[in-house]
């Protein structure tokens, strides 16, 4: 360890051979965790909303088929998750999709990895949205019905309003999770921060790995404290006065 | 699409022995986390402000960034601080150790907080130092009330560890991999571990939500 040069400013420096800089292969993966990140928490918001709700209808059957989506998503490994999506899945569909999937779809470490950890944080979701459901009163599903509201306009108009409210924190740390998970996505090859970072610290060993690992660290904080403000901020704005912590 | 199986055989020993270190990378840190955990929470919960403080940055500090990056850190660096080429095996048992800790004491910090204050005043009136008081009427109870989420999160971590693959350690799921390379069986081996995951934690997770119905304590 004595004999570590300390060389703060590496990041800045070019890699040689090329016309790059560090910091752009840092920026550049950066851009794309966000990108997949936030990608990939549409899915994640999208289809965990509607699971969630399908755990709460009256069907037994299928709220039944929503548990059992929620437990296959909840106990396999993310990192697993990607492998059968990206090596398995064109080979389980018919072969001319296969064969588009494996050669022609556009960005296929990009949208694997949306699909991927969409779907395994829509599981996730889906329990929030749920709880965020079922801690409502039951009489205001009765109330929104007996107003003439189908079950549907009830969910949309009565329930879901304050489910989502409810579970905005828990919703939060699910968000937050998702940049953390999007690291995994390296496992497949997109060049996302720590697919860039083990490139600079592993193949291209001249640059300091201490020093870029702390960049790569300070940068995911910035990312995490900064999605923690943002829902925040969408906490307070979406408050109803008199219930929940609304005061005022 | 034909699956063939018939490989399997062979790498029957190789499985078993990636799955052996999953499991014993789990439980060292399931032990470690929860005793480091648990120091973290008390420090947390002092009336020692530079304790708390410190406990808190270190806390925040490993929930804010991936499990990835974390194995990364510590696979170049124990290396480079002790000059001994520990492997990637033996670096991620202390890379989730100190990981771990961090969302465990997180988890007995919120059963410490569920005790009623009255108890550390009853325990304190009684003549207990703050280690007897600790010992004896805080942890027993903050424990029981926070088991099913420590074991929740172990099942958690179990699939976590599946993720030292990233550094080529042979767990369940680098085993796999490098059976499936060998072989050519790439869909079958990867089929085969997610069953394998998902039939362990799954059952996991039943057992956990028996077990929470049975002791939760009824007030």
């Amino acid at each position: 360890m004595s004999q570590y040069q300390w060389n703060w400013s590496v990041v800045l420096e070019q890699v040689s051979g090329t016309e790059e800089f560090y910091y752009q292969w840092l920026l550049s993966g950066l851009g794309w965790t966000i990108t997949t990140a936030l990608s990939a928490w549409v899915v994640a918001l999208v289809v965990g909303s509607m699971i969630g709700v399908l755990r709460t209808v009256p069907s037994r059957w299928v709220a039944g088929l929503a548990t059992a989506y929620v437990e296959l998503f909840r106990n396999i490994p993310l990192i697993v998750q990607m492998f059968l999506w990206y090596f398995v899945l064109p080979e389980l569909v018919p072969h001319t999709t296969g064969i588009w999937m494996k050669q022609s779809m556009p960005l296929p470490e990009f949208t694997t990895a949306v699909v991927a950890l969409g779907f395994f944080t829509s599981a996730r979701v889906a329990e929030q949205v749920r709880t965020g459901i079922l801690a409502l009163p039951r009489g205001q599903k009765s109330a929104g019905l007996a107003l003439g509201f189908t079950l549907g306009q009830t969910y949309r108009y009565v329930l879901l309003p304050m489910a989502y409210r409810i579970v905005i924190p828990p919703l939060t740390s699910e968000f937050m999770n998702i940049f953390k998970n999007s690291a995994v996505a390296l496992a497949i090859g997109l060049t996302e921060l720590t697919f860039q970072m083990r490139q600079i610290t592993g193949e291209y060993s001249p640059a300091n790995p201490i020093e870029v690992m702390t960049v790569v660290s300070a940068m995911y904080l910035l990312v995490a404290f900064s999605v923690n403000r943002i829902m925040a901020l969408i906490e307070r704005k979406t408050r109803v006065p008199g219930y929940i912590s609304g005061g005022h | 699409m034909n699956l063939d199986f018939s490989t399997l055989a062979g790498a029957q020993d190789f499985l078993w022995q990636g799955f052996k270190y999953s499991l014993s990378l789990t439980v060292s840190s399931m032990v470690i986390g929860i005793f480091f955990g648990t120091l973290l929470a008390m420090a947390r919960l002092s009336s020692i402000k530079p304790l708390q403080l410190a406990a808190a940055g270190y806390v925040n500090l490993f929930r804010s960034v991936p499990l990835v990056l974390v194995i990364f850190w510590f696979y170049i660096l124990v290396p480079l601080l002790t000059g001994v080429d520990v492997g990637a095996e033996r670096s991620a048992y202390l890379t989730f150790a100190i990981f771990e800790a961090a969302y465990y004491c997180e988890i007995v910090r919120a059963g410490i907080q569920s005790i009623p204050r009255g108890q550390i005043a009853a325990g304190q009136a009684m003549g207990f130092t703050y280690g007897q008081n600790m010992r004896y009427v805080i942890l027993p109870q903050a424990f029981r009330n926070v088991v099913p989420l420590l074991l929740t999160q172990t099942i958690v971590l179990f699939q976590d560890t599946s993720l030292v693959y990233v550094v080529g350690a042979t767990d369940l799921l680098g085993a796999a991999d490098k059976v499936a390379h060998r072989d050519g069986t790439l869909v079958e081996m990867y089929i085969l571990v997610a069953l394998l995951y998902f039939c362990i934690s799954f059952a996991l997770s039943q057992a956990v939500k028996r077990l929470h119905a049975r002791i939760a304590i009824v007030r």
